[in-house]
């Protein structure tokens, strides 16, 4: 076991994979040399040459789809997209073909690759480097999508992502990425070094995609959480005193529905937190969802704490993440009704 | 609006909108399309600049002259046995677009498309690539897998979405794949197919294999960012692809000037790229040949892309669901300057004394009998129309490698939907 914040446990899950496959190839803006503007990949050109981590053009969509030609070769891309705010002229390429690929050839053509990219807000990034995309991914077939909330989890889940015989969206929460920010902005952020999970076995070991992890026991009200709001919502239930369960999805297609199920009929409320904004958000999947299975369990009405439906401002990102103060409304609503 | 009505004195701006010369009712006219004589255009080596090469986009390498003789240096000097093997593959392209277009007029199917007029530009290529070099085609290169012996029963059975299509009844009739005969699966979002084939060209090259990839476009995809994608990526990394865009000058109805045809020639956008471009009569089935043969060579001998226009015409309709009655003159394909490929090879082995009209005509029965019975064959595995030859349940396989809990509760319900209407 090593301590690692959650960009050492990316880069080490990268590490551990190609050492163990030659078959993976990093690619991505600013990856090679460099090591990528967050770090993830720093280093591994140099242990493992030019030609299996190197840098490429400024063309989300010529990244996906020369990605897309290796996969179909044989190789097994880990693609870096510099910011989950860049993907989108790469999105023909993610969800028409590589979504699709298995299906339209019958098997005969199948794409295991990851599509990493580093999302959310919270680090005063403007409207171009803090959207939560997750939803649109959701929608469309054939793609897992996955983001963890702490270093052992990033680690375990990446392997285990670069291991799936299938294309995967990999959402890296950038707020977390040096420490478990829990939404409290105006207070120092511990860093991952105090927190248990930053302790990583140094190895291969893998998270299985599609199970949520309890994160938090509790009796009374459910939070269903990923990524950043993790960490909020297990801090605004210390913090307010509320016996709740706080369930991290780490994968959200597909999504753990048996452990969302248990919880929920345990304690009869539910609250749903992300920061994507809110109309068609996944929270709108998972209230359906929960009201579909657990309607005759449920005390209250299922609770949405999500952005605003606007783009994610620069002067007020705290006006706009969705923090403490805003799901403790809720929560308290979810709790007195 | 903001008027500009305070700057009167400035002259008004106006919007040029690109027309094609002629349009139903009028004379086509092709006078103005350039044919150099055939046999003129140099021939370079392989490891030429490509900037001292920046001529051969704006010209037209030719072989087969007028009277059907092979001259000049870009003659591939192909056996008889080649050319012959060519020229019965055309055919045979021909023979089964005309049987199948047929079939979707009689229901059989819901779509199809030929590629009359257009058949040296896949065949050709396939005979100068390498059996095991990976195609990533448009939906209009069904000539390499019949240059390639894909069984022309299996192609039925995708476009009728039969019980025996290896698809499942996925895909769109012509959308076909097979990994074996190294042909990619068709995409019917345009332009996606090019920047793949230079990602499997750089697999091939990170893993030091000996293979290439080959590509092929329209003009009028070339417009799309993965057109630019591809090529930038193509030179960046000095792929081993062949990337060919297919200037038949029709993309369903707009011309090629909507894709920036008027401007400049298509093989021209290769030297903003810094790699070598070449323009070709594509209903020159030896011209393709050759120049195909020599971007491969450049691509194995890692000397990097190469683009390269294949001018044609695209006689027929974009698709069954298409009437180019609409939009051009009628029997514009039969006056295009550049004639028919069959009839030009047929032509130029009747020169050589390797051909006749009395053998010509026999191999054409021979395909016509050798595509019906196909297609008896494939047919006893069933048309598209009436109930679907795939199981319900079929429908959620493939999706992932496994079945998710949320597609299995789906599947139930499609089942009990199904169950429903029966009753």
């Amino acid at each position: 076991m090593t301590v690692m914040n959650m960009i050492e446990a990316l880069n080490s899950a990268h590490d551990v994979m190609m050492g163990r496959d030659p078959d993976i190839v990093v690619m991505g803006e600013d990856v090679g040399y460099f090591g990528g503007v967050f770090r993830v990949t720093a280093g591994l050109q140099k242990k493992y040459g030019k030609t299996r981590a190197f840098d490429t053009p400024i063309a989300e969509g010529g990244i996906a789809g020369t990605a897309i030609g290796m996969a179909a070769y044989g190789l097994k891309p880990v693609v870096e997209m510099q910011f989950a705010d860049y993907i989108y002229p790469a999105f023909d390429q993610i969800v028409s073909e590589a979504g699709r690929m298995r299906y339209r050839t019958a098997g005969e053509w199948t794409l295991p690759m990851v599509f990493r990219s580093p999302y959310g807000g919270g680090i005063f990034g403007g409207q171009t480097h803090s959207q939560s995309p997750e939803a649109l991914f959701a929608h469309v077939c054939g793609i897992k999508t996955v983001i963890p909330s702490n270093p052992y989890d990033a680690k375990g889940l990446l392997i285990a992502a670069i291991e799936d015989p299938d294309p995967v969206i990999f959402f890296e929460p950038k707020r977390i990425y040096n420490g478990p920010f829990d939404g409290f902005h105006e207070r120092p952020v511990t860093p991952w070094a105090k927190h248990p999970a930053a302790e990583v076995p140094e190895g291969y070991y893998t998270v299985p995609l599609g199970k949520a992890a309890v994160a938090r026991e509790g009796n009374d009200v459910t939070i269903l959480a990923y990524g950043t709001m993790v960490h909020v919502a297990l801090a605004t239930a210390e913090e307010q005193g509320i016996d709740a369960e706080v369930i991290d999805l780490r994968t959200i297609v597909p999504v753990d529905i048996d452990t969302i199920e248990a919880s929920v009929k345990k304690t009869g409320r539910c609250v749903i937190i992300h920061e994507a904004t809110r109309t068609g958000g996944f929270g709108a999947e998972l209230a359906a969802l929960v009201q579909e299975r657990c309607f005759y369990h449920l005390e209250a009405p299922v609770q949405r704490v999500t952005g605003y439906d606007t783009p994610y401002p620069h002067s007020l990102e705290w006006t706009y993440f969705p923090g403490p103060t805003r799901l403790g409304i809720a929560l308290k609503k979810a709790l007195e009704d | 609006m903001t008027s500009s009505n305070e700057r009167r004195n400035r002259p008004a701006l106006s919007l040029h909108v690109p027309e094609p010369d002629a349009r139903p009712g009028e004379e086509v006219d092709f006078s103005g399309v350039a044919i150099p004589a055939a046999g003129s255009v140099a021939r370079p080596d392989i490891n030429v600049a490509p900037a001292d090469i920046r001529d051969l986009p704006y010209t037209l390498i030719r072989v087969l002259d007028d009277d059907g003789k092979a001259v000049g240096p870009w003659d591939p000097r192909l056996d008889a046995d080649t050319l012959r093997r060519m020229l019965r593959d055309m055919a045979m392209v021909r023979v089964y677009d005309e049987r199948m277009f047929r079939a979707q007029r009689q229901g059989k199917t819901s779509f199809y498309m030929k590629s009359l007029g257009e058949e040296a530009v896949a065949v050709a290529a396939a005979h100068a690539l390498d059996r095991d070099d990976m195609c990533f085609p448009t939906y209009r290169q069904q000539g390499l897998l019949i240059a390639r012996d894909y069984p022309l029963t299996e192609m039925m059975c995708q476009v009728y979405s039969n019980a025996g299509d290896k698809l499942k009844g996925r895909q769109l009739p012509i959308m076909y794949s097979d990994r074996e005969k190294g042909f990619f699966t068709i995409s019917g979002n345009l332009g996606t197919q090019y920047p793949q084939a230079v990602g499997w060209a750089m697999g091939s090259a990170i893993k030091g294999d000996s293979r290439i990839a080959a590509a092929w476009i329209g003009d009028g995809a070339t417009a799309e960012g993965d057109f630019h994608n591809a090529v930038t990526f193509a030179g960046v990394y000095r792929a081993p692809v062949v990337l060919n865009v297919v200037n038949n000058q029709w993309a369903i109805s707009s011309f090629s000037g909507i894709a920036g045809g008027e401007l400049t020639t298509f093989a021209a956008r290769a030297v903003g790229y810094g790699i070598p471009g070449l323009r070709v009569d594509g209903n020159d089935p030896l011209a393709v040949y050759a120049a195909t043969r020599w971007a491969a060579d450049r691509a194995r001998s890692n000397l990097g892309p190469t683009l390269i226009e294949l001018f044609t015409y695209r006689v027929e309709g974009h698709s069954t669901s298409d009437d180019p009655s609409a939009y051009r003159p009628q029997g514009a394909g039969a006056k295009w300057p550049l004639g028919d490929p069959l009839m030009r090879l047929k032509a130029h082995l009747i020169g050589l004394g390797e051909w006749d009209e009395e053998r010509h005509q026999q191999l054409l029965d021979q395909l016509g009998e050798e595509v019906k019975a196909a297609q008896k064959e494939s047919e006893k595995l069933g048309t598209l129309g009436g109930e679907a030859a795939q199981s319900v349940e079929s429908m959620f396989d493939d999706v992932f490698a496994e079945l998710p809990w949320h597609l299995q509760e789906q599947r139930e319900q499609a089942l009990a939907e199904a169950e429903a209407k029966r009753k």
